[in-house]
């Protein structure tokens, strides 16, 4: 047992756990956050995804001993004062989901992709990310799609804002 | 998961004393091997040693003689980010950013990878194509020698890898088929021809006994740098791993398009 302390979406949070608790129990079972979903045990879904420290991981697959100290970023982490995320909001746009199992993932990795690629990013790319995030209902086309347009509104909104 | 105890140590000499200390303590880099290996209960260390958090185990630098020192703890997407290693070394650049997915590459090291020696891996190939020389916390080892078997490396007991050295190289580049399900390599092949001239290729993915060189096409590049010059080296799919994602002979067949790509990559 030690005591972890992980800001999640901003917030301290301090908890005696097992050092073998994941993170993703942490995250679900501690601070009580169960937008972040585990689809497999073999660390191949990503259905766990998470940002720490900006980047993201797969929360399923790092111990929270491992994320003591650090900044966590989850899907509840996302809205802002009521108001989707401009990739939240494209998914809905685009219907990239079904039952939404994948979905916090799939947001969460596509968060990082855009981050990742300032310039913008073109189909291939998109599905070439998505290496790490299996969706077992859309078939991928509307959540590509959702992708692709959430990185054009946020380099809009980046160069506006310049 | 069975229990164990996480320990996070500042330094290489603090690690070094806490694995020494018990027979069932074991490094943590990434965890992107080990977790999922003990929570399916095939691995139960007592004790996990995290080596993130240690500044000799960092960066990436040019040596003197234009090759590249990368440390142990820097990860995958580091790596295929790196300037210096994109102008130096652009076939690791490529194979580090082949390697599973984005959230795989955030957290996996090249440090992990080479002392896991899984034979589907992807660094093995690029360490014994270019030549290179594992660093660890007591000596330095040929890459020739420390790939000994599958999942199998010549590090003792308590040793811990610090960094790999590269040398200078002319040419490099990798090539791999990767299993559509689970990213690693069906068959890699990676190319390179070294500042002294002389040119190694490396196989992995597709051994019995591991990451190989294949000796006929090292010697069908030396007289002619083309991809039509191991286009008709065969590697013989007697020593092949066949399982079920694929027969030795398929494997070999891959060998020999893996190669032509990569040659063709390498330009
Ligand atoms: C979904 C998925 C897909 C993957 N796809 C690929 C792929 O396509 N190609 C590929 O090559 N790999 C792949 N991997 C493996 C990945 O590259 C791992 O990161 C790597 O094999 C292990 O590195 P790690 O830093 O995570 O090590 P860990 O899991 O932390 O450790 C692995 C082993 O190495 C030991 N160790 C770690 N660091 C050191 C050190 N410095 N000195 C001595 N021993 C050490 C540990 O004790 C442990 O036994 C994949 C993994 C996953 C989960
Ligand atoms: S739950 Fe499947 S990758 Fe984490
Ligand atoms: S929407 Fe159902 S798994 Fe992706």
């Amino acid at each position: 047992m030690a005591t972890v302390t992980i800001t999640v979406n901003g917030k301290k949070r301090s908890a005696a756990i097992e050092d073998r608790t994941l993170l993703v129990q942490f995250l679900r079972e501690t601070a009580g956050l169960t937008g972040t979903h585990v689809g497999c045990d073999t660390s191949q879904c990503g259905a766990c995804v998470v940002h720490v420290d900006g980047k993201a991981v797969k929360s399923c697959t790092m111990l929270a001993a491992q994320a003591d100290g650090a900044q966590v970023t989850t899907i509840e982490g996302l809205a802002q004062d009521g108001a989707l995320h401009p990739v939240q909001a494209a998914f809905r746009e685009h219907h990239g989901l079904q039952c939404g199992f994948c979905t916090p993932g799939m947001i969460m990795a596509a968060v990082d992709m855009i981050n990742r690629y300032p310039a913008g990013l073109d189909e291939e790319t998109i599905r070439k990310e998505l290496d790490g995030n299996i969706c077992r209902c859309t078939g991928y086309h509307n959540i590509v799609k959702a992708i692709k347009a959430a990185s054009d509104t946020m380099r809009g909104m980046a160069q506006a804002a310049e | 998961m069975y229990e164990t105890t996480y320990h996070r140590p500042k330094t290489l000499a603090e690690a070094g004393s806490l694995l020494a200390k018990s027979d069932e303590a074991k490094l943590l880099a990434g965890g992107q091997t080990l977790i999922p290996t003990m929570k399916q209960r095939l691995a139960a260390p007592s004790d996990v040693i995290d080596l993130r958090h240690i500044e000799d185990l960092k960066g990436i630098t040019e040596t003197p003689s234009g090759g590249v020192r990368i440390g142990a703890a820097v990860t995958h997407a580091e790596v295929a980010s790196s300037d210096i290693v994109k102008r130096q070394l652009p076939g690791v650049a490529t194979l580090a950013g082949g390697i599973g997915d984005p959230h795989v590459r955030h957290m996996g090291t090249l440090g992990g990878s080479i002392a896991n020696n899984d034979p589907a891996a992807d660094y093995p190939a690029a360490l014994l194509a270019l030549g290179a020389t594992v660093v660890t916390n007591k000596r330095e080892i040929a890459a020739d020698d420390f790939f000994t078997a599958l999942f199998e490396t010549a590090l003792g007991e308590d040793e811990i890898v610090t960094a790999v050295v590269f040398p200078k190289a002319e040419k490099s580049a990798y090539a791999k088929y990767p299993n559509p399900a689970s990213r690693y390599a069906m068959a890699g092949v990676f190319v390179a021809k070294l500042g002294d001239g002389s040119v190694r290729v490396a196989a992995t993915g597709a051994g019995q006994g591991g990451v190989f060189r294949i000796g006929a096409m090292e010697q069908a590049l030396g007289s002619n740098w083309s991809a039509d010059a191991v286009a008709g080296v065969k590697v013989s799919d007697g020593d092949l791993l066949a399982d079920i994602h694929g027969s030795a002979a398929y494997r070999a067949n891959l060998l020999t398009v893996m190669a032509k790509r990569a040659v063709a990559a390498a330009g």
